[in-house]
C-alpha cells in the first residue's frame, strides 16, 4: 500500500513540485495518475521509489516510512516495486532473457530461481519464444513488454509505470496497457502515469489527476474528464 | 540474499564486463602498464643506486691506532675489545710493516714514490681497520673504540661518512616521494579510465539500483573486473620491465664507462618486482573501480 500524507516538494533552485499531497493507493489496485508536463507526476514517482525525500509530509510504501529510511533498506523497499520507464531503459548488449537475469540477479535470486521464473513471466507478457533476441531485434511493443516483464520478474506487490505507452503507437498502446490490466488481476498494485486521455478513458479505472503540484481529482471508476489537463 | 550465488556472479559478470567493453578495458590495461613501467623503472633505478651508495659505505672505515709502548703480542690482544664495540662490523690487524708495505704500495706511481717506499717502518704505528654496521654511527664508534684501553688516536673522516649518509638518505627520500607521486598521478590516470568505462554503464547502475540492488551487489562485479584488470596490467607490466632490464643491463656490460657499474640482476629481484606490482596493480585497479562508481551509485 501506498500513502502520501500532506506531502510537500521544493526543489533547490526553489521549484515547489508538490504542495499538499494526500493520496492512498490500496493493495490491488490500479490507478492512473495523469496531468501535464510540469504537473509534479514525476516527484511522486521519484518520491515514491527514494530517489529523493519529501521537503514536508510522510510518505509509507510497502510498510516502509521512507521519512525516516535507513539507506541501507532503500533496496529492499525497492524490491516492493516494479518500475516501468517510457523509453524501456533495457540493456542493449544483453538478450531478453539476460535482461531479466539481470533484475533478478540484482537481488540475489539463484540460478534455480531464474530459470523457473523467467519463463512464467515471458509467457505472461507473451514473448515466450523471443528469449535469446537482444533489444534491437524487437518491435517498440516488443522492448516495453521486456520492460514489463523485467519489473514482474521479482515479483513487486506494486508496479509503477511511468508513461509506458508514450513511445508507442495507439494499437500497441492498448496492448500494453491491457497486459497490465492482466497483471493487475493478478493481484499486483498499479500506478500507471500517463497523459494520453483516449487510453485512460478507455479502462474503467481510478484516475488521480494532478496540476500545479496539487490533486485537482480523484474519482474512483471514473474517467479522464478535464480536457485543460492535457 | 544468496551471497554463494553473488560471488559466482560478480566473478562471471566481471569477466564478460572486460570482453563487452573490451576498448575501455584495453584502455585502463595499457594505462596501468604504462604507469607501473614508469614506476618500476625509477624504482629498479632507485634501488640499484642504493646499493652502489651501500657498496661505497662499505668501503668505509677507519684506523684505530696502538700505543706504541705495547708489545705486538698486547696490541693483537685488544681485537676482541674492539670487536665488542656496538656497531664494529669486523676489524683488520695491520702491522706498522705491513702498514708501511701498503703505504709505499698506494703511492707507487707517485712522483715521490722512491722517498715514500724508503720510510722507515718505525714512522708507523701498529693499527686496526675497524668497519662499522652503520656508516651514520661513525662518531659514536670513533669514541668508543678509542675509550680501549691500548688505542690511541685514529684517522677517520666522519664528514665523508656522514656525506655518503646524507647521499644515500637524500636518495632514499626523493626516490620515495617521486614513487608515492607517480602512484597518485598513475591512480588518477587510471581512475579516470575506468570512470570513462564506468559512464557509459551508468543505465545497468540505474537499472540495478531500481530493480532493489544494494550498492555492494553493484560495486561486487565493477571490483572484480578492477582486481582483473589491475593484475592484467601487473603481468604485462613485469615482462615489459623484465625486457627493459634486461636490454639495460645489456648496454652496461658492452658500454667500457659504464662497466663500473654493476646491475643487480634481475633474476635476483624478480620476485619482489612481481608481488609490488601486483600489489600496486590490485590497489589501483580496485580502489580506481571503487571511487569511480561512487558517484553513480546515489540513484
Amino acid at each position: 500500500m501506498i500513502q502520501l500524507l500532506d506531502i510537500h516538494e521544493t526543489y533547490d533552485n526553489g521549484t515547489r513540485a508538490l504542495k499538499g499531497i494526500d493520496l492512498r493507493i490500496k493493495d490491488g489496485e490500479f490507478v492512473f495518475l495523469v496531468g501535464p508536463s510540469g504537473s509534479g507526476k514525476s516527484t511522486i514517482i521519484k518520491l515514491i521509489t527514494g530517489e529523493i525525500q519529501p521537503t514536508g509530509g510522510r510518505i509509507m510504501v510497502n510498510g516502509y516510512n521512507l521519512g525516516n529510511i535507513r539507506p541501507s533498506q532503500v533496496p529492499y523497499m525497492r524490491r516492493t516495486l516494479g518500475v516501468i520507464f517510457q523509453d524501456f531503459r533495457l540493456i542493449d548488449k544483453k538478450t531478453v532473457w539476460e535482461n531479466l537475469t539481470f533484475a533478478m540477479r540484482a537481488v540475489g535470486a539463484s540460478p534455480r530461481e531464474i530459470s523457473k521464473r523467467i519463463p512464467y513471466v515471458l509467457d505472461l507478457v507473451g514473448l515466450n519464444y523471443k528469449g535469446d533476441r537482444y533489444p534491437n531485434q524487437l518491435s517498440g511493443g516488443e522492448q516495453q513488454r521486456v520492460a514489463i516483464a523485467r519489473a514482474l520478474v521479482n515479483n513487486p506487490q506494486m508496479i509503477i509505470a511511468d508513461e509506458p505507452t508514450g513511445n508507442l503507437d495507439p494499437s500497441r498502446s492498448q496492448e500494453i496497457m491491457l497486459l497490465l490490466e492482466k497483471i493487475n488481476e493478478l493481484g499486483t498494485t498499479m500506478l500507471v502515469v500517463t497523459h494520453e486521455k483516449e487510453l485512460v478513458n478507455r479502462f474503467s479505472k481510478r484516475v488521480v489527476a494532478i496540476e500545479n503540484g496539487r490533486i485537482i481529482s480523484d474519482e474512483t471508476g471514473g474517467y479522464y474528464k478535464n480536457e485543460e489537463i492535457i | 540474499m544468496k551471497r554463494s550465488y553473488n560471488f559466482g556472479y560478480y566473478i562471471a559478470e566481471g569477466f564478460r564486463s572486460i570482453f563487452t567493453h573490451g576498448l575501455m578495458s584495453f584502455t585502463a590495461v595499457f594505462m596501468i602498464v604504462a604507469c607501473l613501467l614508469i614506476m618500476g623503472s625509477f624504482s629498479l633505478v632507485a634501488v640499484n643506486l642504493e646499493r652502489e651508495l651501500g657498496k661505497l659505505e662499505q668501503d668505509n672505515r677507519f684506523l684505530a691506532f696502538v700505543d706504541e709502548t705495547y708489545t705486538r703480542e698486547q696490541a693483537m690482544a685488544l681485537k676482541t675489545q674492539i670487536e665488542a664495540v656496538p656497531n664494529v662490523a669486523s676489524v683488520i690487524f695491520e702491522t706498522k710493516e705491513e702498514a708501511q708495505k701498503n703505504y709505499a704500495a698506494k703511492y707507487a706511481s707517485d712522483k715521490n714514490a722512491a722517498l715514500y717506499a724508503e720510510l722507515p717502518a718505525e714512522v708507523f704505528r701498529d693499527r686496526y681497520a675497524v668497519h662499522m654496521t652503520d656508516l651514520s654511527l661513525i662518531q659514536e664508534t670513533v669514541d668508543a673504540v678509542e675509550a680501549v684501553e691500548g688505542i690511541e688516536g685514529h684517522q677517520a673522516a666522519p664528514e665523508v661518512a656522514q656525506g655518503f649518509v646524507l647521499v644515500r638518505n637524500v636518495a632514499a627520500g626523493v626516490a620515495a616521494i617521486l614513487i608515492v607521486l607517480l602512484l597518485f598521478i598513475s591512480g588518477f590516470i587510471i581512475y579516470n579510465t575506468i570512470r570513462l568505462g564506468t559512464f557509459s554503464r551508468r543505465e545497468e547502475i540505474v537499472i540495478m539500483k531500481m530493480c532493489g540492488a544494494t550498492n555492494g551487489f553493484v560495486r561486487g562485479p565493477f571490483i572484480f573486473e578492477g582486481m582483473i584488470l589491475g593484475l592484467i596490467g601487473a603481468v604485462l607490466a613485469f615482462f615489459c620491465q623484465w625486457g627493459i632490464y634486461e636490454l639495460i643491463v645489456q648496454a652496461i656490460d658492452t658500454e667500457t664507462t659504464a662497466q663500473l657499474l654493476s646491475v643487480i640482476p634481475f633474476q635476483e629481484i624478480w620476485p619482489k618486482v612481481l608481488g609490488v606490482f601486483a600489489g600496486a596493480g590490485l590497489v589501483v585497479g580496485t580502489s580506481g573501480s571503487v571511487m569511480a562508481i561512487h558517484k553513480f551509485l546515489n540513484v
